[in-house]
């Protein structure tokens, strides 16, 4: 695949400390580097507590770090307000969750379109016929009109994941997207994330724990201990 | 292009609609709220406009007089020495005020003044057979006087009607004396004795006013009471009732007469009035507060049952404004919802007051109306309430902490 070379995101010295100041502070990651292109797919696994969570939050810009240089497009993102923060995650990133986050009060046609909503205050005729497409894209055409409660949890991401690509960001992050879901659901929404990655040439970033579904990404960037352990090709990954 | 509020209107909505049972308990509040303040304020206000024109309906809002007479010291008191004195008050005899005649049009071109009567009054007895009774006489112009106290919408008997030796009288003094319209008295004052032809009987409101009232032609009284040419009293009516304490220190301040206000005439009922005011006030201040706390509460649990929704939202992209925004409509929605329930809930209870609730005499008591700009009024205060115990959940819901949020 040719990816952009440019780097859509670049992250250098990334430190995060918790209770800052105070006696108990701890510092969770220390001072991670890395870059990710346009286009590509990549995962970024690690055992529980090695700092994956925070640093997608970090990159999803949710939360603050600590110390180091953030850019997005070229843009440091690290002395934003809130408000900026804000603008910046809406036109540049989409979000799956592990626990689907689906608003229960909304059918699947509407979650898919509220981010357009949200953006322009209405919902377009061509918003709401690519939202369609993409709820078609994911097996969901005969359940646009359902809510979040009658689909399963398999169904629901499919949602999750329509709704990330409607505004066509630059960038998906997925916390543990199949993470909540049984093995058969699980592949099936790995396959799915990677058609639309291959149709879209969206970049994504899969925080995962199975190591089966990493070695599906195209890169591989393990954390260990708030550091980055390896970063790697998956092909180069799978020779070591 | 842009719709404003667009995604915070769709998304309150939603919002209240989910929480169902939540959402329509808040709202029956507000509505019970809105309906006991809407209500009392149309009782208060029928009750005092009641009782206000029972009261000025027999008596001007502002009347003029000749000043008392006084008895005045032999000699003025040496500065720098007090003296101890005790003076008898001089008896009162009817005067004429100086020069009304001239008085009259400088009181008419006055903007708060509607209209201006001269008058003749005194005390006097109505002799009809071995039947005596007790009177207040007053002489006045029918047409003046008539823009004062509206006496021809007061005659319950007859036809008002004023010519040479006819006279109106109360319908218990009617009922005293024996007399029908058509029949006549003797009206004696001192020396002076008048036969009088009763030309209507009237209503005053007041039994004891009924009972003492009889109204001649000015120059009638003027002979009877020994006053040729002369009027004893001044008798204002105004545009605005209320603003006859203003205007009376106005007259006093220019005039050299005794002026006195329906105010001060009636000082126990204004202090009644304004402490009812105050009362209600209190009252409607209390249920508003309850009103905001109601909401208040509703939206801080759902602030709280709503914090993953809103990180998603926040982590999508919505702003802090657009977040605050979702709950200050929700604060606004359940309050104008409530408040139009609770006016069409005050307005069958005003119905339900008028149509069902009588006197001992089986007639209603007195007539109150929910007016639309009250109703407009209290309805947009208690979305103004809503909108206001909305604040301090909305700014919780704006301050969440996204990634926080999302982790719950």
């Amino acid at each position: 695949m040719n990816h952009d070379p440019r780097p859509l995101i670049e992250l250098a010295g990334i430190r995060k400390s918790y209770n800052l100041g105070r006696p108990n502070e701890a510092e969770v990651l220390h001072g991670l580097s890395f870059r990710v292109g346009r286009g590509e797919f990549v995962a970024l696994i690690g055992p529980s507590g090695s700092g994956k969570s925070t640093l997608l939050n970090i990159v999803g810009l949710l939360e603050r770090m600590t110390a180091g240089s953030y850019r997005i497009e070229g843009e440091e993102v690290n002395g934003l307000d809130d408000a900026g923060l804000t603008l910046r995650r809406r036109q540049t990133l989409g979000f799956v969750f592990q626990f689907h986050h689906l608003l229960p009060a909304f059918n699947a046609l509407e979650n898919v379109t509220l981010p357009a909503l949200m953006r322009e205050g209405r919902v377009s005729p061509q918003q709401r016929e690519r939202a369609r497409a993409l709820l078609a894209a994911v097996g969901l055409d005969k359940a646009m009109d359902k809510r979040p409660g009658e689909l399963s949890g398999g169904m629901q991401q499919r949602v999750a994941i329509a709704r990330a690509l409607v505004l066509q960001p630059p960038l998906v992050l997925a916390d543990e997207p199949t993470g909540n879901l049984d093995r058969s659901s699980s592949d099936e929404v790995f396959v799915l994330l990677r058609r639309m990655h291959a149709e879209l040439n969206t970049s994504f970033i899969v925080v995962t724990h199975d190591p089966r579904l990493a070695a599906r990404c195209d890169r591989v960037i393990e954390l260990v201990d708030g550091r980055i352990e390896r970063d790697a090709m998956v092909s180069a990954a799978a020779a070591q | 292009m842009f719709d404003w509020l667009g995604f915070e209107r769709r998304v309150a909505v939603r919002f209240l609609r989910e929480g169902r049972m939540q959402t329509v308990l808040i709202i029956v509040g507000v509505a019970a709220g809105v309906a006991v303040v809407a209500y009392i304020s149309a009782l208060i206000n029928g009750l005092q406009g009641n009782t206000l024109d029972k009261t000025l309906g027999a008596q001007a809002h502002v009347t003029l007089r000749a000043l008392d007479d006084v008895v005045t010291p032999a000699r003025a008191p040496t500065p720098g020495t007090a003296e101890l004195t005790q003076t008898q008050a001089r008896a009162q005899r009817p005067r004429s005020i100086g020069n009304w005649q001239a008085l009259v049009p400088v009181l008419e071109a006055m903007p708060e003044v509607a209209a201006v009567s001269p008058m003749v009054s005194g005390a006097g007895l109505a002799v009809r057979g071995e039947a005596s009774k007790s009177i207040a006489l007053m002489g006045v112009d029918l047409e003046r006087y008539d823009r004062i106290v509206h006496l021809r919408s007061k005659v319950v008997d007859g036809q008002a009607r004023l010519g040479p030796g006819e006279g109106v009288i109360g319908r218990e003094l009617a009922d005293d004396l024996g007399v029908r319209v058509g029949d006549r008295f003797n009206l004696v004052t001192g020396p002076v004795t008048e036969a009088v032809r009763v030309t209507a009987l009237v209503d005053l409101g007041v039994r004891d006013l009924n009972r003492r009232t009889v109204i001649v032609p000015l120059r009638a009284a003027q002979s009877l009471l020994g006053l040729p040419g002369g009027a004893t009293t001044l008798d204002l009516a105004l545009v605005d009732v209320w603003a006859a304490q203003t205007l009376t220190d106005e007259l006093k301040r220019r005039f050299p007469y005794k002026v006195e206000s329906w105010q001060e005439v009636n000082a126990q009922l204004v202090s009644a009035l304004n402490a009812q005011t105050v009362s209600t006030t209190l009252i409607r201040g209390v249920v508003m507060i309850v009103v905001v706390l109601g909401i208040a509460s509703v939206l801080v649990v759902s602030v709280v049952q709503k914090r993953r929704e809103i990180g998603i939202l926040r982590a999508m992209g919505a702003t802090r404004a657009q977040v605050l925004r979702i709950f200050l409509l929700q604060g606004a929605i359940v309050g104008a919802l409530g408040s139009a329930f609770g006016v069409l809930l005050a307005a069958a209870l005003v119905w339900l007051f008028s149509n069902y609730v009588r006197g001992s005499d089986g007639l209603p008591l007195f007539v109150i109306t929910l007016a639309p700009g009250l109703a407009l009024r209290i309805a947009a205060l208690a979305t103004l309430c809503g909108v206001l115990a909305a604040v301090a959940p909305a700014r919780r819901a704006a301050a969440l902490d996204p990634a926080q949020a999302i982790r719950m």
